[in-house]
């Protein structure tokens, strides 16, 4: 029921026009300042030099590298820690076992780390002065400053993505329909498939995409692991500042203008699947309501 | 099939869910597990079917140990309480699951027979196309229904299958299911704490309390001859007034019973609305009406004693009691359990 329209009108917080128009303001220049102004600038940076510096820019040995080794840990660490992700929430949400606290906890770590600090745990668990170094090392296995350690510290940092989407909606959805399923014949493996999983497929994508989007930009654990090296372990982030530092401003924008697009791209496929996902609710609307 | 819990314990963590339960379900009987909540109604329900393991005891299905067989395996279909149907296909596609899924194969068009033959039995012919979501409460518990019946299960277990319902459906439902297992004759064990559902359509009622069984029989048994105050209590309205037994004697606030047999002592003494009548004159509790509620089916007044316990009693529709009338409740029937 709507208030009555001769009643008073109760005052909210914020109702006053005046509040209302400066609330609006600050966080549209906020927003303008802090997040469209840089983007922009990227833009207009990249191609401040004309098209020619741009397109030579992109198509430098080393930038192409570094893209391809960008999407090289992506393939790698995208798919591993999907896996790790629908194992961990599998486990946590549908079954009762010791340690599941202590799990979420570990699960949570990787948020919370700054990057930068695995990035140094890493170097000194496989570095040659390191716990495990020498041993590789006399086996000739190189882990660091080397691709494996790019993958594994981008491993490390998006850890998480996949299980946080996963865990609540999980848990929420309770077990009953595995135990529907189990208890009409099916196998683990048949009620993972044909009902668990289409139940949290949304879910699933999104993690997926936003994990994508953090290994492609991840920066400080990579930058201690790879050691820089231009043409050999350098992915996208690393290659942009190292331009930067060249004064390469252009050449630093343009590529720079490859991650965003990634980015981008990012955002649109992460609006597209919250469409999706918003799909899944059907109409409340229930003309058979009371009928039975 | 028959089943038979010998000796069944269940603990989760420090608490004990069940102590100690053995009961026998005969093949075709339709059985209710009441109890109130925390009762343990529901865990051995999910022991028998297999959701849970017991920690000690067995489980038989006719002379078969089934305590370790996987619910997989264990040939039960089981409803729950929220339906719990898969969201994302339909109705139909809910109740071919189990054949799908089986390790009998069958034809898709034996299934697709199957499916119709079944939408039939549980009336919702012409709505195999819709989703869960799509249709309503009752008949979702429907669709649950002939899916679990799907699998030509060996045992039907309900959890709790008509409480997410309004009263209405929950009646006619109730009576529905009744019909559908004169019709199939499945061995059938239900859970549910309204005393009303399981007295209505069980034949045999099984009530529980903290994890044990208190009293197990007809419907007409338990209401006839409660052996403890819990199940008096428990199975309907009931006045409790502290009482004391003497040579076969129980006193209650004036009022005298005959208890020959029981031992002399500290009582209670237990009686229905409906076993109790207002009279002007003793022998009864002297007292005065203090309210009169009006129903369709009769009179409720609640008197107040001497010593301010408040007693509920029903009278016909026809009597002239008001509020503030003074006279004696009186005793057609009543029950005293020693305390």
């Amino acid at each position: 029921m709507g208030l009555k329209r001769t009643g008073r009108r109760v005052p909210r917080i914020g109702d006053g026009a005046f509040f209302r128009r400066t609330l609006i303001g600050i966080v549209l220049v906020l927003v303008a300042l802090l997040i469209l102004a840089p983007l922009l600038i990227i833009g207009v940076e990249a191609f401040s030099k004309g098209w020619q510096v741009y397109r030579d820019t992109i198509l430098h040995p080393d930038t192409r590298h570094a893209i391809m080794l960008t999407v090289l840990a992506a393939l790698i660490a995208v798919p591993v820690n999907t896996a790790f992700g629908v194992a961990a929430a599998w486990a946590i949400t549908k079954f009762d076992f010791r340690g599941k606290g202590f799990l979420l906890v570990v699960i949570e770590i990787p948020f919370s780390v700054s990057p930068i600090v695995a990035g140094v745990a890493y170097l000194f668990v496989y570095g040659l002065q390191g716990l495990f170094g020498p041993t590789l090392d006399a086996y000739g296995i190189k882990i660091l400053f080397a691709i494996p350690g790019i993958v594994l510290a981008s491993m490390f940092v998006t850890a998480p993505f996949v299980a946080r989407e996963l865990i609540p909606l999980m848990q929420a959805q309770g077990r009953d329909l595995e135990e529907a399923a189990t208890s009409l014949g099916a196998s683990g493996w048949r009620t993972f498939f044909s009902v668990t999983l289409p139940n949290v497929k949304w879910a699933l994508l999104y993690g997926v995409v936003l994990c994508n989007a953090r290994v492609m930009g991840e920066f400080g654990a990579v930058s201690v692991v790879s050691g820089n090296i231009r043409g050999q372990t350098n992915t996208l982030p690393l290659h942009i500042e190292l331009l930067y530092h060249d004064y390469q401003a252009a050449g630093a924008f343009a590529s720079a203008s490859i991650l965003a697009l990634l980015a981008v791209f990012t955002i649109i496929a992460k609006v597209a699947l919250e469409r999706q996902g918003a799909g899944r609710v059907r109409p409340a609307s229930n003309p058979a309501e009371n009928a039975s | 099939m028959k089943i038979r819990l010998d000796h069944v314990v269940k603990t989760f963590e420090t608490f004990r869910a069940v102590k100690d339960v053995s009961l026998e379900i005969e093949s075709g009987e339709l059985v209710a597990l009441l109890g109130p909540s925390g009762s343990g109604k529901t865990t051995i329900l999910r022991m028998v079917a297999g959701l849970e393991f017991a920690d000690g005891g067995h489980i038989y299905f006719g002379d078969q140990d089934a305590t370790d067989i996987p619910v997989r395996d264990r040939g039960v279909g089981f409803v729950f309480q929220h339906y719990a149907l898969f969201p994302h296909m339909t109705v139909a596609q809910n109740i071919a699951f189990g054949m799908e899924v089986s390790k009998v194969k069958r034809e898709k068009a034996a299934i697709d027979a199957r499916v119709d033959e079944l939408l039939r039995l549980v009336r919702l012919e012409g709505l195999g196309g819709r989703f869960p979501a799509q249709i309503s409460g009752g008949q979702r518990q429907r669709v649950a229904l002939a899916r679990a019946l799907a699998v030509d299960p060996k045992v039907l277990l309900l959890d709790e299958p008509f409480g997410a319902l309004d009263a209405n459906v929950r009646r006619e439902l109730r009576r529905w299911l009744r019909e559908i297992h004169s019709e199939l004759g499945i061995t059938t064990l239900f859970v549910t704490h309204d005393q009303e559902e399981a007295l209505d359509l069980a034949d045999r009622v099984v009530i529980l309390k903290d994890g044990h069984i208190v009293q197990e029989g007809t419907p007409q048994a338990v209401c006839r001859d409660p052996q403890s105050a819990f199940v008096m209590k428990f199975l309907g309205d009931a006045n409790m007034i502290s009482a004391e037994v003497r040579d076969g004697k129980a006193y209650a606030d004036g009022a005298v019973i005959d208890v020959s047999g029981m031992a002399d002592g500290k009582a209670e003494l237990y009686a229905r609305p409906v076993d109790l009548d207002w009279a002007p004159a003793g022998p009864g509790i002297a007292a005065n009406v203090s309210r009169v509620m009006d129903r369709p089916d009769g009179r409720r007044v609640i008197a107040t004693t001497e010593t301010g316990a408040h007693l509920e009693l029903d009278v016909e529709p026809e009597r002239a009691v008001k509020a503030g009338d003074i006279g004696f409740v009186t005793f057609r029937r009543a029950r005293v359990f020693a305390v």
